[in-house]
């Protein structure tokens, strides 16, 4: 059961992932996107991740995503002509190659190796265990990563105001 | 057939063999974005099949973290490519390269 569901969404994710970088509108790359976002969740499952998948489910097919299309439609983004030149596209398919063939030598070398328990207590994974990890041992991290988001949204806002509002401070104010 | 953590290993090595693939050969700025996310999820998934393999919670904590930055990372991402949208009217990365020798 495990095996089978294992293959059915590690090929959707691979599937998915390759129709995201091939299709030539951004809006069917978001939503293939989406695919794999669903089919990684699915695996995480399958891991004893419950609460990874939940947060993989909400924060990127549900956020993240959803932004990406806003950007895309408020733009109106039409597929750009993707004229490069074909010696550059060949390059970095063998780019890429190589870097599967190094991960793949990597993993076959290493996987005799790797310490493996097959069995995990039933509360593996569960939102508890991490959340007594996340404010305990990750507490800094856990402060840290929230004014990260502060910064992210102060600079995101900062980015997009309009150029011309910079010196008109008072216009905004003037009535 | 057991899966086992070298069948996620390898799920994973394809997935962001991919997202190189899609940063270097695609044009728009947005699926460049899209092929970055995919790279990051490839890494959570590692992270999540070594914490199961190991019975380690660090690596599910490290995905959350991951998350974190990573929806940080499109905020401003797409922040910037709307910033470059007014200025040049375009998504196409060959228009923007005042920063290439």
């Amino acid at each position: 059961m495990e095996t089978v569901l294992f293959a059915i969404l590690g090929i959707a994710a691979i599937l998915a992932a390759l129709l995201t970088i091939t299709s030539p509108s951004p809006i069917a790359s978001a939503l293939y996107l989406v695919g794999v976002m669903f089919s990684l969740a699915g695996l995480y499952v399958l891991l004893a991740a419950p609460f990874v998948a939940a947060i993989q489910v909400i924060v990127y097919a549900g956020a993240v995503i959803v932004l990406m299309l806003f950007v895309i439609m408020l733009l109106n983004l039409r597929p750009v002509e993707e004229k490069s030149a074909a010696g550059w596209q060949t390059a970095g398919i063998a780019v890429a190659s190589l870097v599967l063939l190094t991960a793949f030598v990597a993993i076959m070398s290493a996987s005799s190796q790797l310490a493996v328990v097959n069995d995990v207590p039933t509360t593996f994974g569960k939102t508890v265990e991490i959340g007594k990890l996340l404010y305990s041992r990750y507490l800094y991290a856990f402060e840290v990563v929230a004014v990260l988001l502060l910064l992210a949204i102060v600079g995101a806002v900062a980015l997009i105001r309009k150029p011309d509002s910079a010196d008109g401070d008072g216009e905004a104010h003037a009535d | 057939m057991q899966i086992e953590l070298t069948h996620y290993l390898l799920l994973t090595a394809v997935l962001f063999a991919i997202g190189v693939m899609g940063v270097l050969t695609r044009k728009n700025l947005i699926v460049l974005l899209m092929s970055v996310e995919i790279m990051l999820n490839a890494v959570n998934l590692t992270f999540v099949a070594v914490a199961r393999y190991t019975a380690d919670l660090t690596g599910q904590v490290l995905v959350f973290f991951v998350m974190c930055v990573a929806a940080a990372e499109v905020a401003v991402g797409l922040a910037v490519l709307i910033a470059l949208w007014r200025h040049r009217g375009t998504m196409h990365m060959d228009s923007f390269r005042l920063l290439k020798w």
